[in-house]
């Protein structure tokens, strides 16, 4: 896999950074002349994993970072790579399953991963307790025509 | 993010403005239970016309005030989503609980003659 225009973001673990998360992944994909859909499918992919590594990754006052990568695979994919070095999670396959949730309260759905991998090609999951998460989504843009 | 509540009879009318995330969602939540409160309305429409983002948390804050309302025989109706919202609505079976309508007049309608 050849990862060319290799863009690293670092950026304060905090849900106010939600919707600036979406604009840098908007800004990065435009260049590749992305469908309307295309891009609200990464916006949307973007913003449940950074709200993750957010809400889940860094939970209660503690504080950290989240770590965004991206990368175009030729011909035109994206490789979005979105980290976190919070609790991480014990059990990923769990954590993946629709309507799976550890909130306790009542306004969590358990549907993020389940966007995540509807809205993407692949998605793979790295995790460890007590070392963090890391998130990758790769996206295959319909702009390539080979006539 | 931005709301305007409107009511009628019944019915509170939701209608949200721009990007609905989990950022906005906490203060989206707080706002319809405090005018819905405030107005002692029973049934209560979303009207997401205007929605130009919405992630996951929408889910939430939907499935959230439906709980709510359900046990006090109220009713949510969802109104005039995009075709990216409603599929991620669809993603958690939300329409097989809560009604769709391709405007919020519908919805009211639909709510209003429900009461009588
Ligand atoms: N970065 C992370 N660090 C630690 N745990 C995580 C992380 N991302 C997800 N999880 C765990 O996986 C579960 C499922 O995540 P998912 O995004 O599918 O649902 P949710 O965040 O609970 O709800 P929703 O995204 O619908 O509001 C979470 O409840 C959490 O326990
Ligand atoms: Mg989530």
């Amino acid at each position: 896999m050849i990862m060319e225009k290799i863009l690293k973001i670092q950026m304060d673990a905090v849900l106010e950074n939600q919707g600036l998360a979406r604009a840098l992944a908007a800004a990065y994909v435009s260049e590749m002349d992305p469908t309307v859909d295309e891009l609200t499918e990464i916006k949307t992919a973007v913003s449940e994993a950074f709200s993750n590594a957010v809400i889940h990754g860094y939970p209660g006052d503690m504080q950290g970072s989240v770590y965004m990568e991206f990368a175009v695979v030729s011909p035109a994919n994206v490789m979005i790579k979105i980290t976190d070095h919070g609790v991480g999670i014990e059990d990923i396959a769990k954590a993946m399953e629709p309507l799976f949730t550890t909130d306790t309260g009542d306004e969590r759905s358990g549907m993020g991963f389940t966007v995540m991998e509807s809205f993407t090609d692949r998605i793979k999951v790295d995790s460890r307790p007590g070392e963090g998460t890391t998130v990758t989504m790769i996206k295959k843009l319909d702009t390539y025509y080979d006539f | 993010m931005d709301m305007i509540f409107n009511i009628k009879g019944n019915v509170l009318i939701a209608e949200l403005f721009g990007e609905l995330d989990h950022h906005a969602a906490g203060q989206v939540r707080t706002d319809i239970d405090q005018a819905m409160e405030a107005y002692g309305t029973a049934n209560l429409v979303f009207d997401f016309s205007k929605i130009t983002f919405m992630d996951s948390s929408g889910i939430g804050v939907i499935l959230g005030r439906y709980r709510k309302l359900e046990p006090e025989g109220g009713k949510v109706a969802i109104a005039s989503c995009s075709l990216t919202v409603r599929n991620i609505l669809n993603m958690a079976g939300i329409f097989s609980i809560i009604d769709y309508f391709d405007t919020a007049e519908e919805a009211i309608a639909y709510l209003t003659g429900k009461e009588e």
